[in-house]
Order: C-alpha cells, then sequence, then structure tokens
C-alpha cells in the first residue's frame, strides 16, 4: 500500500504506518500531516505512526504538540526519524524510538560524523526511561539513574553517580572505557561483554574506571594519566 | 486571585494518590481556602469514595467536558467544609473521554472561581496523566519508601522535566519509622538521594487512615493524627509557609525521648 500527496508519503509497515515527510518549514510540512489526517481519519484511527522528518530540527515543543494532537485523535507517534542530531536527542528525552527495529537502508549511515575527539554533551541528570544512543563518546555531568541507559559507541564519563545501564563500545570497540563517580551499575556492558554488579559492593568513595582486558571487564580506582 | 492549579500524580498505582489529593483538599479548605478537586481517574473514580460523597453523583467530568451541563451543576460541595468541592470522574468511560485540551478550558473556567484546584491523576503515564498534567501549574509525586514506587517517580519526573512542566516536588507516603529503623524500609533521605527533588512532605504510616478512607472521611479532619497533621503541614507548605518537618522520631516512648534529651542512645 502506498500513497503519495504532495509533501508526504505514506507506506504501510507490518505493524505501524511510515509517514516520510518532505523537507520545507516545519509549519508546512506539519499542516501538510495533519491535513492528511483530518482527511482520512479512519484510515489512520488506531494507526502506530512512524515519522521520518529528514533533516528537520524539532524542539520538544514540536514533538510534544505533535504526539498530543495525533494522540486526540486516536494515533500513536510511537517513532520519528531524523538524521539530525537535536531533533534525534529530542525524540529520546520523550521516550520515543529514532530507529526501527529493522534497520532502515536510509538510515544505515550514522547521522553524524563522530571521531575520537569529539563526544555527545549530557547536563542533565537521566532519569528512568531515558535512553541515549550515540555512535561515538558520551559526556554526563548528572547521575545516570536505576531504569536509564546510554548506548555509546566509544567512552562514556560520568560526572555523577552510574546506577542505570551503560554500554560503552557498542559497535565492538574493545578499548572503551566508563568512568563515574560512583560507581554502582545495574548492569554495565563494554563491547561484546556483560558485567552485573556484585550483590554487596561497599560504597567506595572515589571515582572509578571501568575497562575491558582479556575477556574480562574490571574496575579500578580513577586516576588521572 | 486565580487560583493555583496542583495534579497529584504518581507513577505507580495504589501509593496513596487520591487519599493525598482528598486530605490536601481537606486541609487547605480548612485553612480558609476555596478548594475544588477534579477525579481525573476517569473509568475508575476513587476520589469521591474517599471523600465520601459518592451517593451525591449527578453529573460528573465528561458531562461538563460534552456539554451536557453547567460547570456549577457538576460541583458537589462537601458539607462539612465551608469551601470545599468535588468533580467527580465518570465511571462509564474511559480516558479517551478527555482529552488535554479539555482539560485546559475547564482548568481555565474554574480558575476564577477558587483559590486552589487539585487534580488527583490516574497512575501510568498514558492519556490518563497526560490529561491529568495539562492544566497544572505545579505537580505533586507521591511515592512510597519502596524501590519500585521510587523508580516509577523517577520516570514521571523526568517526563515532566521533557514535558517543560518544571521540577515537581515528592510527597513520600507510609513511611514507617520502626522499619527504617531496622533498615528495612528506605528512609526520606534515600529516596530523595535518588529523586534529588524538593520534598514537600512526610507522611507517616498509619492504620487509622486506611479506617477513615473507607468512611469516607478523610484524616485530615482528624486532629490528633499524626498522618491528618503531617497533610496539614503539606497544605500550609503549599501555602507558601515555612513549617519544619515533622520529628516523627518523637513518637517513641518517654524513656526514649528522655534518653534522647540527654544525648544517650
Amino acid at each position: 500500500m502506498s500513497n503519495k500527496t504532495p509533501g508526504i508519503q505514506i507506506k504501510g509497515l507490518r505493524d505501524s504506518l511510515m509517514v516520510t515527510l518532505d523537507d520545507g518549514s516545519w509549519d508546512d510540512v506539519r499542516s501538510a500531516l495533519v491535513e492528511q489526517i483530518e482527511d482520512r481519519q479512519a484510515f489512520f484511527q488506531g494507526a502506530r505512526l512512524v515519522l521520518d522528518v529528514g533533516a528537520q530540527v524539532l524542539h520538544v515543543n514540536d514533538l510534544v504538540s505533535l504526539r498530543d494532537h495525533l494522540s486526540e485523535r486516536g494515533i500513536n507517534l510511537w517513532a520519528v526519524l531524523s538524521e539530525s542530531p537535536t531533533t534525534e536527542k529530542t525524540t529520546q528525552l520523550l521516550g520515543m524510538a529514532t530507529r526501527l527495529s529493522k534497520p532502515q537502508p536510509v538510515s544505515a549511515k550514522p547521522a553524524v560524523e563522530v571521531d575520537d575527539e569529539s563526544a555527545m554533551w549530557i547536563n542533565r541528570t537521566l532519569r528512568s526511561g531515558t535512553r541515549i544512543e550515540f555512535p561515538g563518546n558520551v559526556v554526563v555531568v548528572g547521575d545516570v539513574n536505576p531504569g536509564a541507559e546510554i548506548v555509546a559507541g566509544g567512552s562514556v564519563i560520568i560526572w555523577g553517580r552510574l546506577r542505570g545501564v551503560v554500554h560503552a563500545g557498542a559497535d565492538g570497540d574493545q578499548s572503551a572505557k566508563v568512568c563515574a563517580l560512583e560507581l554502582t551499575p545495574t548492569q554495565l556492558r563494554i563491547a561484546g561483554e556483560v558485567a552485573i554488579q556484585p550483590d554487596k559492593k561497599k560504597k567506595s568513595n572515589q571515582a572509578e574506571v571501568v575497562y575491558y582486558k582479556d575477556g574480562h571487564i574490571l574496575a579500578e580506582p580513577w586516576k588521572s594519566g | 486571585m486565580p487560583a493555583q492549579i496542583v495534579t497529584i500524580t504518581s507513577g505507580k498505582g495504589g501509593v496513596g494518590k487520591t487519599t493525598t489529593v482528598a486530605n490536601l483538599a481537606v486541609a487547605l479548605a480548612d485553612n480558609g481556602q476555596k478548594v475544588a478537586c477534579i477525579d481525573g481517574d476517569i473509568g475508575l473514580r476513587n476520589l469521591d469514595v474517599v471523600m465520601g460523597l459518592e451517593n451525591r453523583i449527578v453529573y460528573d467530568l465528561v458531562d461538563v467536558i460534552e456539554g451536557r451541563c453547567r460547570l456549577r451543576q457538576a460541583m458537589i460541595r462537601d458539607k462539612r467544609m465551608p469551601e470545599l468541592y468535588l468533580i467527580p470522574a465518570a465511571q462509564t468511560r474511559d480516558k479517551s473521554a478527555v482529552s488535554p485540551s479539555d482539560m485546559i478550558r475547564l482548568c481555565d473556567e474554574l480558575r476564577s472561581e477558587v483559590d486552589w484546584i487539585l487534580i488527583d491523576s490516574p497512575a501510568g503515564i498514558e492519556r490518563g496523566f497526560k490529561n491529568a498534567i495539562a492544566a497544572a501549574d505545579r505537580v505533586l509525586i507521591v511515592t512510597n519508601p519502596e524501590i519500585s514506587a521510587v523508580r516509577d517517580a523517577d520516570r514521571v519526573v523526568g517526563i515532566l522535566e521533557a514535558e517543560e512542566k518544571g521540577t515537581p516536588a515528592l510527597i513520600i507516603n507510609r513511611v514507617n519509622l520502626a522499619m527504617v529503623k531496622r533498615h528495612d524500609m528506605l528512609s526520606a533521605e534515600d529516596v530523595l538521594d535518588l529523586l534529588s527533588i524538593d520534598l514537600i512532605g512526610i507522611v507517616p504510616e498509619d492504620e487509622d487512615v486506611v479506617v477513615a478512607t473507607n468512611r469516607g472521611m478523610p484524616i485530615a479532619l482528624e486532629p490528633k493524627s499524626l498522618a491528618g497533621q503531617a497533610f496539614h503541614n503539606i497544605a500550609r507548605r503549599m501555602k507558601g509557609e515555612q513549617i519544619p518537618f515533622m520529628d516523627l522520631d518523637s513518637q517513641g516512648n518517654l524513656w526514649n525521648r528522655i534518653s534522647r534529651l540527654t544525648g544517650r542512645k
């Protein structure tokens, strides 16, 4: 099933509707989408919607208002695909998916070019339900609470308490490290290896660094150098 | 002065949201404030039962929104208090009967009539919750000193921050001091350590709350009750008064108090 109107393409996926928006001002694209939905309420009613917004840069307010608008019409916006890192971040913040479980050929290449020298900077506490995915390094200034998840291609530095789940070197990089001021994660992964917190870990008052060596995940006090 | 709209929510169910709304409403009304409570739990209404007003429901929230009655007609006055009203939820409908914009419209209409609007949110983070927080100026989160409740509260704080509703204040309900002392229960400090938001009240566990709730007599009507006192304190903090947190420890026996005074264990 495929349908084409100027500005919007609708495609049926196995369990959801994929709507691809053309480039153009967000207001125009948004109203084109809303108009489509008004016209064909029965078609959209109860649908699970995946929105591909291309390069649009969207902030929390944009997505929240659209999601509320859709939910009032019985449409569940569950994923937003985007090439813009800002939009991806917004989407993650609102707890929506940023990729389909089956990888899309279009979004196969990473949204941003990352290298060893750069990192995603997160200046707040990550609470339960937040998932951060980034192909490079991630720095968090704040806590990572239980129920929050970071999946990074590179290393993860947390200036705060790590109590949630962190996966460093998610693309297989075994040299990735995880550092935190207080290290009591629910689970910690580096590349393909998984470590679970021993039940009765004494609270060390020292920052720790975790790394991978010879098939094991090891932790030790974090010192410079 | 236009009303302050306060939504009480929790994420997890059964932590005492409805009891908290009923008691804060009574405590505020007792303080000379004009209060309206809205039961946002459409399809599973409870607030009317806890407040003992179930048998007086004629019109409900959905009737107002769908224009079958005027707002005034759906406001049930609690006769025990000078100015306390309840707008009950519909029992025969579900959450989809109301939208966030409906709630905003309704609250705007109500705002000029009262000093406080308290909204009782349903558990969860779906439609009903979205409706309940849509109009809120301020959100209070109720949690119990249990890991699961605290975890859900953390999720809700995250959502509220993402929706730019500001940081909510926390009520820790059902704290059992004896259990905390035995390290069998999280302490208020443990809970605050994880959530890192402002505390607005701690309510001790009290069997009388259950009795009062079953009778439709909010515990805040009972001046001698410790839990009732805690709700009164929260109400006064909501009004901006500086009230020190209750020393729950002082309820120990005489010998304990003397040994504390003399600095012995």
